[in-house]
Formats: C-alpha cells, structure tokens, sequence
C-alpha cells in the first residue's frame, strides 16, 4: 500500500476525474447522502461536531473551522447571513481546489448547504478564480443539477431555503484574501480591508459573513456522516484530519493525492509523488506548501512531518500542503526570485510597505540570482523584508517576506559564494583585486 | 502592481449582442437588490468574450448597466489583469504561466518557443493571429508546465508539444484541452495509486445511514426565527 490513508477512508472518491462528476454519480459514491437528517440536527450540533473534528481551515491559515462558524450571530437580524467560499486559488504550488470543483462538485454543494445551515444563512457565494474557467463551467453545471433535484433552492428537500451562486474574480491573487474577495464580490478593486470590523460581523455587503476554503467546506458532510471521531482520528492532536496535498517541482511524478495529516514528508514524496528526481539524495530544498512558507532544506525535509505543528517548529508552514521539490539542480535564487516577482506583480498597491517593497526586493533578488549584487546587500534585502514583513493590512506582505527569508536562513552562503564568483572573474570589479592580492 | 492602461486607439462604440445580453441578466439577478454593481467583473469577462478585448466604450456600457461610476469601471477594469485592453490575435490568446513550480519543470522552453514564433510578449504576432504573454500562476501546479490558450488548459507540455499546439491553432484548430501526456487529470503519471477500491464505487457509500454518528438521542429541530 502507499502512504498511510487507505482507500476506504477517502473523502474525495473522484479527485481524478474517473468517474461521473454529476449528481448520480455523486449520490452513488455517498454524496448527499443523509443529508436530510444531518439538516434536521441543531447548527449548534453541526458546529460542535466540526468542532470536535479538529478541522482547521485547508486554506493555508489553518483556523479551526467549527470555531469560525461560531462566531456568527445566533439569531438573523434584518441583515441577511451568507456563505462565501474562496475558490480563488492562486499561490503558486496549489492546485488542490481545481479537483474538488471540477471532478467532486457535488460535495461542494451539499458543504454549502450544510455550512450555510450552520450559519444560518439562505445565501452563498463561490468566489472561483477567473482562470478556473473549465471549472466555473463544471461547478455551474453541478448546481443546476442540484437545483433540478431540489436538493438546493427555495423550498427544497432538505427545508432550509438556500440559494447558491458561482461568483468569479479577473486572476488576482490578492483576492484570496477574505477581505479582499469580499471588496471584490462588491465589484471593487481587490483591496483588503482592516479588520475590525470582522467578517462575523461586517463582512459582504455589511451583513455576518462566513468565509471559507473549498476544501474546508467540501470535507464537512463526510465527516457528519462519518463521525468526528473519526476524522479526529487521523494525524497527531491539534493537526487531525485528512486533507489534499500535491507536490510539483523535481520530483517523478507530480499529482495530487489524498493523505492523513502529519505523514512524514519524506514518506509522501517517495511513495505518493514517484521519490525526488534522481534519488532521496538528490533533493536540495522543499517549500512545504504554497509559494510563501519558507523552504527547509533535505536534511529538514527528511524528519519533517506533514502538519501545522511540525512545520511551524521548523519555521515554515503547512500552507496548503501544496509542496514544491527542489532537486540539486534546481537555481534556488533563481526560484525565489521568480517568487518575488510574482508577489510584485500581484501587489495591490495599498499599502506603501508592500507596494515599494515587493518591487524591491524582486529587483534586488534578481541581482542576486545572477550574483551582481553585492555582499551587504544581502543583510539589507533581510532588512527591508523584515520591514515589510506585518506591516501591511494582509498578509501578501508577509508572504512575499517569508520564501526571501527562508532561503538565507539556510541557503546563504550559496548566495555568497555565487557575488564571490561574479566578482572573481571580472578583475575590473571592486573587491577582486584583494582576493588576487591573497 | 503592474501599471495597465486603456489602448490608444479605441473603437466608436459598443453595445451588447443580444446572446450576450441574456447572460448579462442571469449574472445580474445572482445578487440582491441594489447590489448589482457586484456583476462588473463577470460582465467585463462577457464584454471580452464578445469582443476579445476590453475597449473604453465596453466600460461605459458597462458602468451604464450597472448604474454606477465610469471610473469605478476603469479601475477594476485596470486592476485585474485577466481584462486584455488592447485587441489581441484572431486565432489565440497565449499565456504561458511562468511562476516558480512551472518554471522548475520548463516554462523557459515554453516562453522560448512564443519569443520564436511571435515576437516579443504582450503584443500581437506579426500575422495577427496570436498574442502571447507570459501570466502569474495558474493553479494547474501539478500538471506543469502549462499554458491557457482561449482560457482552456493545456497541461505537460515541452517545447515540442507546444509547437505542435500553436500549429493547430494557427491553421485553425482547437486541440483538446487537459495533459498532453495523456494524465487523467492530475493523477500521477502511469496511473493512480490510490482509488483502486471497488467498493468505493459499488454504491456501499450511498446506503441510508440510520443515524448520524453522535446525534442527541432525540434531535428536535429548534427553529430559527424568521429575519
């Protein structure tokens, strides 16, 4: 067998798209299954249980979910409640989303409901990301389905009104930040907003507002049909669960695929992903989830667990449990800064920290890819990502600091040896005199 | 940030075609009442879709719809960069994504082959049937390296492959889109791992479920009072 998950304890029974994406054949592998009868419990009951799950947020922040629910107001107001489901999946190395929306809509769907009857609210949106258009076509075609079935709508089976609707942005990352797709849902320019007010309690349109990741919302009829107890059972305390996880970069075969929490990283990339390209010793450098968690190195990389937790302790991130490999062959300056222009690209410009100082550090990065720049600028660079890093109003700013930091932490004196190179082999260039002179 | 503006030479006018002008009302109708200035980005998207760009009288119209500000127009219009604001080819709009996980595995051979065939980025290829441009991640990290051609992902490709895409597209194809290595999806290559249990798909899962795992004894349903 591979990994540790086995196949009867998977949620996502089409993550490959093999089978019937519709309604039939969703219902035949266990969607909307009971359904009735979870609707028929308390939302206070739905959210204890998501609560006693142990399910974090599968977005990257990793905020319990049950607990989120929890903050919305008990009763309706004359402000409506709604749903929003963030489908705006851009950090680069994620690419877990795109499967649920379009091979296992059907479980989107009936999360929406249940979530939303955990919320009270009648109303919800997914925000998928502009790009996915193959997957807008999908998801749309899978709510009319429901809609046809009666399972969604005013005056379904289930006896909750609820209506849902497929929003999309125009490819911003940004956007998947919560305020930010709340402004963006308005129809505004992506721009994140401070929070307090919270979304709980001001979010879209000024009304309680929920917001939550695809997968976080997409996991939660199984495990009401399953018990928490057994969700809770996968993975170490505090980081339960089973969640989607992918790999890309250097290693053999890169795919998404289903696991337990907290299996050893080294497990999942030999047995899951087809082992790093030329063998375990190959590897240089993992960037455990998404783009913005800083990366650990081989060494770290062998005992790393695949949990909040474990990676929080290395000083990195689970993220999304994205990874992307890096094999000895891979220029881990030139990656990185290839990051940094993606987060100067997808900058928003409202806050001066981030504004200038995405584009700063890009510039100063690709001078250190080519090794022009020179020595002191490093523990500048370190400098201004330090400044950049928590002083923006969300966390683009700390997500264009962090992969910069991660790779001087461990990769420094690759960075310094390459300036060294540069110098040495153009004598005109100030410093290469005194190493000639040694 | 990147820096967009509107094209310097702009069509007279635009107006809606009438298929167009259908989806228009459905994306309208997904908000509440007053809050239609919500559809601006999906109604941009339909304004590209009719026209393959977004001209300045498309964000009149637009804003005209919507009741609300021309400016509010030109500014989303401006910030989200999947708006073209210049008219792009007549056989295919190319983006290559070249973020960090596709550029590990080839993107740079990819970019190659556009810089060959096309020309420099961001502008239209000399016979007007393409227009290429390298774009931020796409969320296809698994399949890299890919591109979106006419919003369609095309997924593993090498430089050879590409080619051989842009060649349909240039005596006017449209290739199917997903993996040119023939993947399913974003299973591993070779096929899945995992999912080999017939009894996922035999309908065991579908059985009634008598009760809910810790369900209260008696659950009365509590009725939340109307707004």
């Amino acid at each position: 067998m591979v990994g540790i998950l086995e196949d009867k304890d998977r949620i996502f029974t089409n993550l490959y798209g093999l089978h019937d994406w519709g309604l039939e054949g969703a219902k035949a592998r266990g969607c909307w299954n009971a359904t009735r009868e979870i609707l028929a419990q308390t939302p206070e009951w739905i959210c204890e249980q998501i609560k006693d799950s142990g399910l974090r947020g599968r977005g990257g922040g990793g905020f319990p979910t049950g607990l989120k629910w929890t903050f919305m107001p008990k009763q309706e107001s004359e402000r409506p409640h709604y749903l929003v489901v963030n489908a705006d999946e851009s950090e680069p190395g994620a690419c877990k989303d795109r499967e649920i929306i379009r091979n296992d809509p059907h479980l989107l769907i009936e999360g929406c409901l249940i979530a939303s009857y955990a919320i009270r609210a009648h109303t919800a949106y997914i925000y998928v990301r502009g790009e996915y258009v193959h997957e807008r076509e999908r998801l749309e075609a899978a709510i009319k389905q429901a809609y046809a079935a009666k399972l969604i709508g005013k005056g379904n089976v289930h006896g909750w009104d609820f209506d849902l609707f497929v929003h999309h942005g125009g490819g911003a990352y940004i956007c998947g930040d919560e305020t930010a797709l709340m402004e963006s849902l308005e129809g505004k320019k992506g721009q994140p907003r401070l929070k307090p007010p919270f979304p709980a309690g001001a979010g879209i349109y000024g009304a309680p507002t929920t917001i939550n990741n695809v997968e976080s919302i997409a996991v939660v009829g199984s495990i009401l049909r399953r018990g928490s107890g057994w969700f809770a059972g996968f993975g170490r305390p505090k980081n339960s669960g089973i969640k989607l996880m992918a790999a890309s970069g250097h290693v053999n075969k890169p795919c998404v695929v289903e696991e337990t929490m907290s299996i050893p990283m080294r497990q999942l990339i030999e047995e899951h992903f087809g082992g790093v390209r030329g063998g375990w010793g190959n590897l240089k450098a993992v960037i455990p989830g998404g783009i913005s968690m800083r990366m650990i190195p081989a060494a770290e990389a062998e005992e790393a667990l695949m949990d909040f937790d474990d990676l929080a302790a290395r000083r990195s991130g689970l993220g999304t449990a994205t990874m992307i490999v890096m094999d000895k062959d891979a220029d881990l300056v030139k990656a990185i800064a290839r990051a940094s222009y993606f987060y100067k690209h997808e900058s928003c410009g409202q806050c001066t920290p981030c504004r200038e100082g995405t584009g700063w550090m890009w510039r100063i990065m690709e001078r250190m890819a080519t090794g022009e720049a020179e020595m002191k600028e490093i523990d500048m660079l370190l400098d201004v990502a330090s400044q950049v890093e928590g002083h923006t109003i969300c966390g683009l700013g700390d997500a264009a600091a962090w992969p910069i930091q991660g790779l001087f932490r461990h990769f420094r004196h690759e960075v310094e040896e390459r300036i060294t190179n540069y110098r040495a082999g153009k004598p005109h260039v100030q410093g290469a005199t005194l190493r000639a002179a040694e | 940030m990147s820096v967009r503006r509107l094209a310097a030479n702009q069509p007279e006018s635009f107006a809606f075609s009438p298929a167009t002008l259908e989806e228009v009302k459905v994306w309208i109708a997904k908000y509440p009442a007053g809050r239609q200035q919500s559809a601006v980005i999906p109604l941009l998207w339909l304004v590209q879709k009719q026209e393959g760009w977004v001209s300045e009288p498309a964000l009149r119209v637009v804003a005209e719809t919507l009741s609300m500000p021309v400016i509010r127009v030109l500014e989303v219009a401006t910030f989200y960069t999947m708006f073209m604001l210049e008219p792009v080819g007549s056989h295919a709009l190319v983006q290559v994504c070249g973020t960090t996980p596709c550029m590990l595995r080839g993107a740079g051979d990819l970019i190659s082959v556009c810089q060959k065939k096309f020309g420099n980025r961001d502008h239209k290829s000399a016979d007007g049937k393409f227009y290429w441009q390298e774009v931020e991640c796409m969320g296809a990290c698994s399949n890299a390296p890919m591109a979106a051609i006419n919003d369609y992902y095309y997924e593993d490709l090498t430089a050879e492959t590409f080619e051989g895409l842009l060649d349909d597209f240039a005596a006017g194809k449209t290739p199917k889109p997903g993996s040119s290595i023939q993947r399913q999806g974003s299973s591993p290559e070779g096929g899945p791992l995992v999912l080999l249990d017939p009894s996922l798909y035999d309908g065991t899962r579908a059985k009634p479920i008598k009760t809910l795992p810790n369900a209260p004894p008696k659950a009365p349903k509590t009725k939340v009072p109307a707004p």
